[in-house]
């Protein structure tokens, strides 16, 4: 996805206009344009903001304008989220409020080589919902474990996790068959462990758990190809 | 590393939210140890990242973002910094030894025979999770389960039918189809984390007694 420049930091529309062509680099499907994959984004296309870009603008001069971009494309993103997974209205309303105000301050702590801006959005919505709706406390691994210190680092591109590979993700959800992407979105928008998946879609558990694990070997399939 | 992982659809619950927060806490021990798990994770987050922008927003009331705009300049006093935490303890893997009040030795440890256990997020329903330590050598009375136990190496091994797990981190998870009757390995007191979702029912001769202890 990117920004329109047009609607970028000078302008301070009321309504911010947000274009956005998700993961759709210009040129598109024949794959021939030159930058289609290219490595940076940024240095790609001049005239074009990405989520990453405005995240970082927050964190290093608090930009309001690259703020109300975000709450324009990532707020009702996160409110149809937590609606999905069951909340009232007002309650996902909240929610949304939340969300994009733990972005503006935790915007320095936003690792574009970690993850892209959608991933790490998603998951402040995920924990904030747990905390809010469910009240609990989601551990979170801790990746500088003592225990691993003497372990040997893992391969560089095992933990690529930024917007070129969310780029790759997309690709590849959209080739999976139909029954697995459906099965995807139902983990990750209904709050149901793949136990309680199988249950409703009248499944056997060991359908559901092979189909997920097929799903996520054709995944990191076709991730590999990518690279 | 460890050897014996949660499947990818346990990692698929803990990425997307799903699971209760004892499992939750179990994936996450695991995860801490396992670099290859650690990816797995980042892979599932972006997919959700992925997913998550897929959606079709809901546009939300009138004024909402004039009302975040407003919040931006109030003090983070709303957020008001988490409630000192106790100790914890420092040799387990930081998940799991944050829930703990102090040190493993002071734990309130409950003795029944051969094994010792503590019992940890007494207030979840449905879920119990406890630290359990089995002497060397012995075994856990065998059991079947009405629900899934998840079981975590943190020190010592065990075996079951299954497998012999012997590595930090390393998660068996049983279901009701397992009866199971894990032994301790000889030599050092087997030390784990365990979350049971439905309670135990005993099966072996000795299951009348334990029963009776489990209700204390």
């Amino acid at each position: 996805m990117s920004f329109d420049q047009t609607a970028g930091p000078d302008m301070a529309p009321a309504v911010p206009s947000v274009a956005f062509a998700p993961f759709e680099v210009d040129g598109g499907e024949d794959g021939g344009s030159a930058g289609g994959k290219g490595d940076d984004p940024c240095g790609a296309a001049a005239d074009e903001l990405f989520p990453e870009d405005l995240i970082e603008a927050i964190a290093v001069r608090q930009d309001r304008e690259a703020f109300k971009l975000l709450f324009a494309y990532f707020a009702p993103r996160v409110k149809a989220f937590v609606r999905r997974k069951g909340a009232a209205e007002q309650v996902a309303e909240d929610l949304a409020q939340e969300v994009m105000l733990t972005v503006w301050r935790r915007a320095g702590q936003f690792d574009r080589r970690k993850a892209a801006a959608s991933t790490w959005i998603f998951t402040i919505a995920r924990n904030r919902r747990i905390d809010m709706i469910r009240r609990e406390v989601r551990p979170e691994f801790d990746p500088e474990d003592p225990g691993l210190r003497a372990e040997e680092e893992p391969p560089a591109d095992d933990l690529l996790a930024d917007r070129r590979q969310q780029e790759e993700v997309h690709r590849a959800v959209a080739r999976l068959p139909q029954e697995q992407s459906q099965l995807m979105r139902l983990a990750y928008f209904e709050d149901k462990s793949h136990g309680v998946i199988a249950e409703e879609l009248d499944l056997p558990l060991g359908t559901v758990k092979s189909r997920i694990r097929l799903a996520m070997r054709k995944l990191r399939q076709i991730l590999k190809e990518e690279d | 590393m460890p050897a014996y992982h949660p499947g990818p659809e346990l990692l698929m619950d803990y990425a997307s939210g799903a699971l209760p927060e004892p499992v939750s806490l179990l994936v996450a021990t695991h995860v801490s140890l396992c670099r290859g798990c650690q990816a797995e994770v980042a892979r599932l987050e972006a997919l959700g990242g992925v997913l998550f922008d897929e959606l079709d927003g809901e546009p939300l009331g009138a004024g909402a973002l004039d009302r975040a705009l407003a919040r931006l300049e109030l003090p983070e006093s709303l957020e008001a910094a988490p409630a000192a935490k106790p100790k914890g303890d420092r040799s387990l893997p930081r998940p799991l030894g944050d829930y703990l009040e102090g040190d493993l030795e002071s734990l309130p440890w409950k003795n029944r025979g051969s094994v010792a256990e503590v019992e940890l997020l007494s207030g979840h329903s449905g879920i119990r999770t406890r630290l359990l330590r089995i002497k060397a050598g012995t075994a856990l009375p065998q059991h079947t389960h009405e629900g899934t136990e998840y079981t975590l190496l943190l020190a010592g091994g065990f075996s079951d039918a299954e497998a012999h797990y012997q590595r930090r981190g390393d998660v068996a998870v049983a279901d009701t189809s397992v009866d199971h009757r894990p032994v301790a390995d000889a030599g050092e007191d087997c030390l784990c984390l365990a979350v049971t979702d439905a309670p135990l029912r005993l099966t072996g001769p000795v299951a009348r007694y334990f029963n009776f202890l489990a209700r204390l």
